[in-house]
């Protein structure tokens, strides 16, 4: 008889009920704390964040914990909940070379002003297991503070460069000007900078990451240099309509790349050293510079540079960078899809009873 | 369409949301874009996607303009692959029970807003009915030409050539239009179409439908319509003209004739049988005394 092969509303109960269960785990071990993982896995909760758009530890931290540590499904959580929240207006742009350092350093200096902050980094480590952290992990001793502290603020190194009119200037910062908010209105292409500094900032990092790696290998045509990547703490500023003046709302975590990349020169613009742009939420260098990479190659067109490179493909690149679209469009295959498949059989059936018909009658006329 | 009033009357079913989920500024933005598309048929009104709390791919462009539109007093009905009873629609039914807590139903004639997946229902609709499609790529010439800049400006040119080459080389190659489902129309003699992985089947119940037929893609952020009565017309060649799949057998269940097959397999000896994909259409049919196993 014909078996129901359709699911039903108990069974979508029962693998929810599932899904609990297991993300739950051996209840032997002891429930993980979202202050433990918003603490001690700290990375993480950053990259959340940084993806899923929305300056919230404690609630990224949740989403982790509630994906079974599955990244882009926590993504998808805090997306989920920031699109519902109210927006009341934009912050002021956020003043970076204010950032109170804990890390910064140059690639293209020795030293510099304000020296080379190491600060927390698995940069000096060897990937060597720590099996002392199978025990139970005590709190490490803080290092001894260093003779020179560190400035309150730093100079950016570009400026080093800016001064002799080595490196083009930065854009002029237009603060009268409301940047794009892609979460606002839809992307139109050819897309403005500041929506695809936008997008990339919420893109997707391990697809940043090869897209940056190709423009290093010979996809796209970067040479670049990484001038400075600082680390630190910024104050967000909002002038609310009625005071009229800013006041302070949060301090965020932001974690910051500016490129020097060579550049030509054309027939309007003289041989300089070019920028490539990377922020992000939290500590994650590697997202940073690899959106730095990545701003760098979108800028060819303007540039007017061979556009060669899938690096360079402003719509390639942009409409492909989100992963919580990428993940559920992919995974959206996992429905059902009979209805398309059975006129897909139709057709092949048909086509196939033609071709052999048509055999037939080619060996009977031969 | 809904009154705003109706929105706001109703009880919030879960705490902390909106009714039916999104807010207010958000539907008025969608209802914006809903009317430009009614205006324009078959134009692609791009529109400011939210993010859902279902996957992108999963309906979100459907689910977003069945938010904008349902009122406390509609019926809803949703279904996958033309069943209620696929996990996906029983998925975004319960979601709306939930955020607005609307009455659901199964029987196509009751519900006033339909959103689907991949059918149109066999019971003809009405001018009463709002039938909503969920569209993973609105844009029928993606895959000639995959770069948007260059498709938006195809559509204001009105230049379909390539598509018509595409459907020839379909001729030459198999003696036949070779394209099976999503298959392209022409809206009101202007704008080409797609529309949404629906099998050709489906495509001339497009055409002049009384029903209003609103089209929400979602990570694509794209809404376009049909308004009723509308001239839907298949992409084709006079000697090569549009024709809807067949089947030599009628369904194991209700014995219909007339409503799209779906293929059961039945054994790993190659036994199938083939029932209504539509299974509201199925089960009344079943109510009504008909049976496939008398035949």
């Amino acid at each position: 008889m014909y078996v129901a092969v359709k699911g039903g509303a108990e069974a979508i109960a029962n693998s929810l009920q599932l899904l609990a269960q297991t993300r739950r785990g051996d209840p032997q071990a002891a429930d993980l704390g979202v202050a433990q993982i918003r603490e001690q896995l700290g990375l993480a909760v950053d990259r959340v964040m940084a993806e899923g758009a929305l300056y919230d530890r404690e609630l990224a931290a949740l989403a982790l914990k509630q994906a079974c540590g599955d990244v882009q499904e926590a993504v998808f959580l805090l997306r989920a909940y920031r699109t519902t929240l109210p927006r009341f207006g934009y912050a002021r742009a956020v003043d970076t070379q204010a950032m109170a350092v804990r890390r910064r350093i140059s690639a293209t200096y020795k030293d510099l002003p304000g020296g080379q902050v190491l600060g927390p980094s698995f940069d000096y480590t060897q990937r060597l297991l720590d099996f002392q952290l199978l025990a139970d992990g005590e709190a490490p001793a803080a290092p001894e503070d260093a003779e020179d502290p560190v400035a309150p603020t730093m100079p950016g190194v570009l400026q080093h460069l800016d001064r002799d009119g080595l490196i083009e200037p930065s854009p002029a910062d237009d603060a009268t000007e409301t940047p794009a908010d892609v979460t606002r209105a839809p992307v139109t292409y050819p897309a403005g900078r500041d929506t695809w500094l936008q997008m990339l900032a919420r893109g997707d990092e391990g697809y940043l990451l090869a897209l940056a790696y190709s423009t290093q290998r010979g996809y796209g045509n970067a040479h670049p240099f990484a001038g400075e990547i600082r680390l630190g703490e910024v104050a967000v500023g909002f002038v609310p309509e009625e005071l009229g003046f800013e006041v302070e709302i949060a301090e965020v975590t932001l974690t910051e790349c500016q490129m020097i990349n060579q550049f030509q020169g054309s027939e309007a613009a003289p041989p300089q050293f070019t920028r490539g742009y990377g922020l992000t939420f939290g500590h994650n260098e590697r997202k940073a510079m690899s959106m730095a990479l990545v701003d760098r190659a979108l800028r060819s067109r303007e540039l007017g540079e061979q556009l060669v490179a899938p690096a360079q493909d402003q719509e390639f690149v942009l409409a492909h960078s989100d992963n919580v679209e990428a993940s559920g469009f992919v995974q959206h295959l996992k429905l059902p899809h009979y209805v398309d498949f059975q006129s897909e059989l139709v057709m092949l059936r048909e086509l196939r009873r033609r071709f052999h018909e048509s055999r037939y009658t080619r060996e009977a006329a031969e | 369409m809904s009154a705003h009033a109706d929105s706001l009357a109703a009880a919030q079913t879960v705490e902390g949301y909106n009714f039916a989920y999104l807010d207010e500024q958000t539907k008025r933005m969608i209802r914006r874009s809903l009317l430009k598309a009614v205006a324009i048929p078959g134009y692609q009104v791009p529109f400011a996607s939210r993010e859902m709390p279902l996957p992108y791919g999963w309906g979100t462009g459907g689910i977003q303009v069945t938010a904008s539109i349902l009122g406390a007093c509609d019926t809803l009905k949703v279904i996958d692959q033309g069943a209620d009873d696929t996990t996906n629609a029983v998925n975004i039914r319960a979601f709306f029970a939930r955020t607005a807590g609307v009455a659901t139903t199964t029987r196509t004639e009751e519900a006033s807003v339909i959103q689907t997946r991949h059918r149109i229902p066999e019971t003809p609709l009405t001018d009463q009915q709002i039938l909503v499609y969920q569209v993973p790529i609105p844009e029928p010439l993606r895959w000639l030409e995959p770069r948007e800049r260059e498709t938006r400006m195809l559509h204001a040119l009105g230049e379909y050539g390539l598509m018509q080459v595409s459907l020839y080389e379909d001729i030459a190659q198999h003696g036949r239009i070779a394209k099976t489902y999503n298959y392209p129309v022409q809206v009101s003699g202007g704008y080409i179409m797609a529309p949404s992985p629906i099998p050709k089947f489906d495509n001339p119940k497009l055409h002049r439908n009384p029903a209003l037929q609103l089209f929400g893609a979602g990570r694509e952020k794209r809404i376009y319509a049909v308004p009723p009565y509308t001239d839907v017309r298949s992409l084709d060649f006079d000697d090569y003209p549009f024709d809807v799949e067949h089947w030599d057998t009628a369904c194991a269940l209700c014995g219909a004739t007339d409503s799209y097959l779906d293929e059961i397999v039945t054994d790993d000896a190659g036994g199938r049988r083939y029932v209504c994909s539509d299974s509201d259409y199925c089960d009344r049919r079943r109510q009504a005394g008909d049976t496939g196993a008398a035949r």
